[in-house]
């Protein structure tokens, strides 16, 4: 028997299989000193223990029989199963929009194998199909998988080929483009995108899912539908994130991906426009603009493509009592940018200084955004602000530090001239900063107020 | 289509309906013998549902067992169900059938009792390790083979009665076993699960749950199909209700304790039957269901007979105007007034087959009325048929209605209303139904109701509905935890338990004793000082009970002054019923001596004479003062005086007798 037989076993349970010549997938009867048990052998997790053997006994609930107990086992059986989910042919509908689905790596439509609980994500037109087939009565669909990493592995290579896609897609005059993406990083990278595609004459909406389409309470195929309808059907050509507006199944929002956050670990709502109003509301029956101040779909290719990106650029966060070595460390392994997060309006302590000084001598390019998220800098306000200034930090009005590490990046792949890494950071190019801050951009109500209750129980948010 | 009474028709549904039932062999349960169940092939399961007395859910850390008002609540949030793909790449038959339902599902929350774990906002913390420790008890005492490690696993439920879609459960024990009094029951298993929600309401398209009950956690014991008659199924739930109370980890009460019962006829199916709220129902849902089978077994014959390839059976329809009939009938008015569509439905083959019987007081068509409801969300009545013992299909009707479908004299008619968009549905179910007549019995689940019979509920969810819990570890469970837990183990529970059922303790006590250990008190009691076991059981487990529940206790109580008490009592000659008010004041101040308790509760001692003399005083009284001269008025009002005093003294059945005697005198 080589390995393969039993898959994910070790140590003392794998000597026991090995013992007994009981495989994954063999139909057990295992004797144990807390009696009999009988089922189909499973594969075991990687990180679980070496001291149980899964079984998923015939009532289709899996238990674990501790090796410890075993007097005696028996194979009567084998079976291992395949699985796939099958293609069905996504039907061309005449007249509906083209729509490019650009697979990165995150699972929104996916299937289960209900053995072991793995998912597997369904990703062709066919298979999208066999799992959401409403999405043919939107669009009609291709798709391409640029490549296969988890959320938290997109970086500047993703962003750039995305971008360069995206652009070719354009050209080929495609209607509309939708990335599945996974979604903690998802609003990093609608920023990168904004930056690196400017004057898209088509909408681009990123969207993911906060609960696996392998749950029938999923998020998936609603997402899915709102961000094919946006790309398909919608009038804003922009970058944007298409997710969940309240926890209930209702209807999605756009947001413009400069302003968009992920604000909760496992909310469906998670996604929201920070010190702003999201730009749409989108239900099956089309996008519902929230801001007029919109860029329109347009019927020209005239769209830039500024695949740049500088790596050695970082966000530090800082807290009191942050020692100088942070940032001199930083200096001395090469970082060329550094964004801070700094405390209230913009601050960071005086014992940081010197390290600051030293910093700008060597030419790192430093930008001042706020931990609040909302609000905007004010280094005028208190002197140490203004002593941050002189020493070379510059304020980034309202950006959002994720957005403005993106920024930095993107900005320092094309030039290292100070004032033209200046000019660029603060001039917005979709609202990242934004001249005004509108009174209801920052709705951050606390439940047990009374009126909050009321409007709690009475709209389903 | 008015209420027309006279038939011209030949054809009589009463008489078909009660000439069917005959064919079944139906008898009421009453006449019913082993022989009546053994022809049938009677066999049945028991799934015992059992909350476990936790302060907190099973996997988050809200409250467990705590309950609001339907309108008690303080925001609301909506869901669809989305059914996902089975291990073939299909939706499977009950995820099919609730999708085309096509819910809206939505949950009222109360702050109280819900946090984001249970609307599926949060992924759950570790299980609730008391909850666990219960379960694990629990199957010791079933005799259940311990699992060597938990492993959460997600069963689907698509009817949204829990808001993930699924339900988190896990297996603690397999193949165990529990006496009757003629056989053993073996069992499949126990598993630990989180509860559901309860429903509000489910009318059309929209199901309204409440979350407060959502999470607590729960056992199921899942027995073999060993039971053979309807009483040896109550015997059987009884006994595993019993076991799981006698731990006094469990909660009681309306809804702590459910069922779920399996039944096949033979060449049947095994339909479930959910959610038993009450175990004296057992006996009559679980004969119902097995003669339901048998005469569905019946109609398949029938139409088999008739229909030589039964898979090319069709049905045809015709939708209808309103205005082509002269309606009276209600329901199709209002129908008419809200826009709805009417649509006339040809069966062939399906005369005598409508009003079939099925079950007390039901026939076929039922069947396909309660689908209707469920499946397409037509509230009923939601179809007429041309069985109906008061037909309101007419002759004029079917003269219109018959030629445009083309229908046979051996052909049943129906006619269905509802929205335009749920009429394709509707047909369909219609049309499945029907074709399921012709297979047997259709594996479904069925909700009971008091008078015994059962409607259908949901499709029977097939085996792909269960897989792992991507979000939780497994647990070991290791020799050392089940050894220690065998130790805290009641090791004669169900001696205990048929000793007290055998006393005629009454059964509300149980619980109360075996959580606080009184059951070695009242045997010790009761023999020692010959106190009857019933009285004393009952005197602990209902007084001993409610007076710590409504009063200080005094320092240096303890259970064995209650013998102290008993003693002194049969020691005085005085009524045992005396330590009913004494109770309260030792309780408070047990260290008081016993003749202080009795004074400070006014009693006074008095021989029996001193009672019995006061009666013709009494007698003449009521004489004067009351218009009745019945004896029985009589003799109750002097009770009434002289209760008081003879309360401790004289027995109270005594004192009636003197009474009696003194006045016929
Ligand atoms: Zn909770």
């Amino acid at each position: 028997m080589s390995e393969d037989f039993f898959q994910g076993y070790k140590g003392e349970a794998l000597d026991l299989l090995k013992k007994y010549q009981v495989r994954v997938w063999g139909q057990a009867e295992i004797q144990t000193t807390r009696g009999d048990f009988k089922g189909t052998v499973l594969p075991r997790s990687e990180n679980d223990d070496d001291k149980h053997i899964v079984l998923k006994i015939i009532t289709g609930y899996n238990i674990g029989i501790d090796t410890g107990t075993v007097t005696g086992m028996k194979e009567t059986g084998y079976k291992k199963a395949n699985y796939q989910i099958p293609e069905k042919e996504f039907p061309i509908t005449e007249g509906l929009p083209k729509i490019k689905l650009l697979g990165t790596g995150g699972t929104i439509a996916s299937r289960l194998d209900y053995r072991t609980g793995a998912v597997i994500p369904a990703f062709t037109p066919g298979e999208l199909y066999g799992a959401v087939p409403e999405l043919a009565d939107i669009c009609n669909l291709t798709t391409d998988k640029l490549f296969a990493v988890f959320s938290e592995n997109m970086g500047p290579e993703q962003y750039k080929k995305l971008a360069i896609s995206i652009g070719e897609e354009i050209e080929k005059g495609i209607d509309g483009i939708v990335i599945g993406h996974g979604t903690d990083t998802l609003s990093h990278t609608a920023a990168a995108l904004t930056f690196m595609i400017q004057n898209s004459p088509i909408p681009i909406v990123l969207v993911g899912s906060q609960r696996s389409s392998d749950r029938p309470s999923s998020d998936a195929a609603l997402n899915l539908m709102h961000a094919m309808t946006a790309a398909g059907h919608g009038d804003i050509a922009e970058v944007m994130v298409c997710m969940f507006g309240p926890t209930s199944d209702e209807y999605g929002f756009l947001h413009r991906g400069t302003r968009v956050r992920k604000m909760h670990s496992s909310y469906r709502s998670t996604f929201r426009t920070i010190g702003d109003i999201p730009l749409a509301t989108v239900t099956r029956k089309g996008v519902v603009p929230i801001k007029q101040d919109y860029k329109p779909r347009r019927k020209d290719k005239q769209v830039k493509i500024m695949p740049y990106f500088e790596e050695k650029v970082t966000i530090v966060y800082y807290y009191p009592n942050m020692q100088p070595d942070v940032i001199d460390a930083l200096v001395d392994a090469g970082y060329k940018g550094i964004i801070i997060a700094g405390t209230g309006l913009g601050h960071i302590n005086k014992p940081l200084y010197p390290a600051i000084e030293r910093a700008h001598a060597k030419g790192v390019h430093m930008f001042m955004t706020v931990q609040t998220l909302w609000g905007y800098t004010h280094m005028f306000v208190y002197d140490t602000g203004r002593d941050l200034m002189a020493k070379g930090i510059i304020p980034a009005a309202n950006m959002l530090p994720e957005t403005a590490y993106i920024k930095l990046g993107w900005t320092l792949g094309q030039t290292n001239d100070p004032e033209e890494v200046k000019r660029i950071m603060l001039t917005p190019i979709n609202d990242e900063i934004t001249e005004r801050e509108p009174y209801n951009g920052y709705l951050i109500y606390q439940g047990g107020v009374k009126e909050v209750d009321e409007f709690v129980r009475k709209v389903h948010k | 289509m008015y209420n027309y009474q006279k038939m011209e028709n030949h054809f009589d549904p009463r008489a078909n309906y009660e000439k069917t039932k005959k064919e079944v062999s139906y008898v009421p349960r009453k006449e019913a013998t082993q022989k009546t169940y053994d022809d049938i092939g009677f066999m049945s399961g028991l799934e015992v549902h059992q909350q476990l007395l936790t302060d907190k859910k099973l996997f988050c850390n809200c409250p467990a067992g705590r309950f609001h008002d339907s309108d008690d609540y303080d925001a609301e949030v909506i869901r669809h169900m989305r059914p996902t793909l089975s291990e073939l790449g299909e939706y499977d038959g009950t995820a099919l059938m609730e999708f085309k339902t096509r819910k809206e599902i939505v949950y009222r929350l109360k702050h109280q009792t819900t946090c984001t774990y249970e609307v599926d906002d949060t992924p759950p913390f570790p299980i609730n390790r008391q909850a666990l420790d219960i379960a694990i008890e629990i199957s010791l005492l079933s005799k259940l083979n311990i699992v060597g490690e938990v492993h959460i696993t997600r069963k689907q439920y698509l009817d949204g009665s829990i808001p993930t879609g699924f339900q988190r459960t896990a297996i603690i024990g397999v193949e165990g076993e529990i006496p009757l009094k003629n056989k053993n029951v073996r069992l499949i298993q126990l598993s630990i699960e989180e509860d559901s929600c309860r429903e509000i309401s489910d009318i059309g398209h929209t199901r309204v749950y409440k979350t407060d009950r959502l999470g607590m956690p729960l056992i199921e014991t899942v027995t073999y199909p060993d039971m053979v008659n309807p009483d040896e199924v109550m015997e059987a739930c009884n006994y595993i209700r019993f076991l799981n109370r006698s731990t006094g980890k469990v909660r009681v009460g309306m809804g702590a304790g459910r069922e779920d019962v399996n039944v096949s006829c033979k060449g049947g199916t095994r339909v479930e039957i959910k959610g038993v709220a009450h175990t004296k129902w057992i006996p009559e849902l679980t004969h119902n269901e097995c003669f339901r089978q048998w005469a569905l077994l019946k109609i398949r014959e029938k139409l088999q007979s008739k229909f030589a390839d039964y898979k090319a059976w069709e049905m045809s329809h015709g939708f209808l105007d309103f205005d082509m009939f002269e309606i009276t009938y209600e329901p199709l008015k209002v129908a008419k007034d809200s826009g709805e569509k009417l649509v006339a439905v040809n069966l062939p083959g399906f005369k005598g087959i409508m009003s079939h019987f099925t079950q007390p007081g039901k026939m076929f068509a039922d069947e396909i009325s309660d689908r209707l409801k469920v499946v397409a969300c037509l509230e009923k009545p939601n179809l007429l048929h041309t069985e109906q013992f008061e037909p309101i299909i007419t002759d004029l009707d079917l003269d219109i209605i018959a030629p445009m479908l083309n229908a046979g004299p051996d052909d049943a008619q129906l006619i269905v209303w509802g929205p335009e968009e749920d009429m394709k549905t509707a047909l369909e179910t219609i049309e499945e139904r029907c074709k399921m007549a012709f297979e047997g019995v259709p594996e479904e689940t069925r909700k009971s109701f008091e008078n015994g019979t059962t409607i259908f509920e949901r499709v029977l969810p097939g085996a792909d509905r269960m897989y792992p819990d991507t979000d939780s570890a497994p647990i070991p469970l290791t020799n050392e935890v089940i050894d220690e837990l065998s130790k805290g183990l009641p090791t004669d529970v169900v001696a205990r338990y048929n000793q007290l059922k055998e006393w005629g303790v009454a059964e509300s006590t149980y619980n109360y004793i075996f959580k606080r250990n009184l059951f070695p008190i009242i045997d010790t009691i009761s023999k020692k000082h010959k106190i009857s076991p019933k009285w004393l059981g009952n005197f602990i487990g209902h007084r001993m009970k409610w007076v710590e529940g409504h009063f200080e206790k005094g320092e240096g109580f303890n259970y064995e002054i209650i013998e102290d008490l008993l003693v002194f009592l049969k020691k005085k000659n005085y009524n045992l019923k005396l330590a009913y008010k004494m109770l309260p004041v030792l309780y408070h101040y047990p260290k008081m001596e016993l003749e202080s308790v009795l004074t400070s509760i006014k009693f006074k001692e008095r021989q029996q004479d001193e009672i019995t003399e006061k009666i013709d005083f009494l007698s003449e009284k009521f004489s004067s003062i009351c218009y009745s001269d019945s004896t029985e008025n009589r003799i109750d009002w002097i009770m009434g005086q002289l209760s008081r005093m003879a309360y401790g003294n004289m027995g109270l059945e005594n004192l009636y007798q003197v009474v009696k005697q003194k006045i016929s005198e």
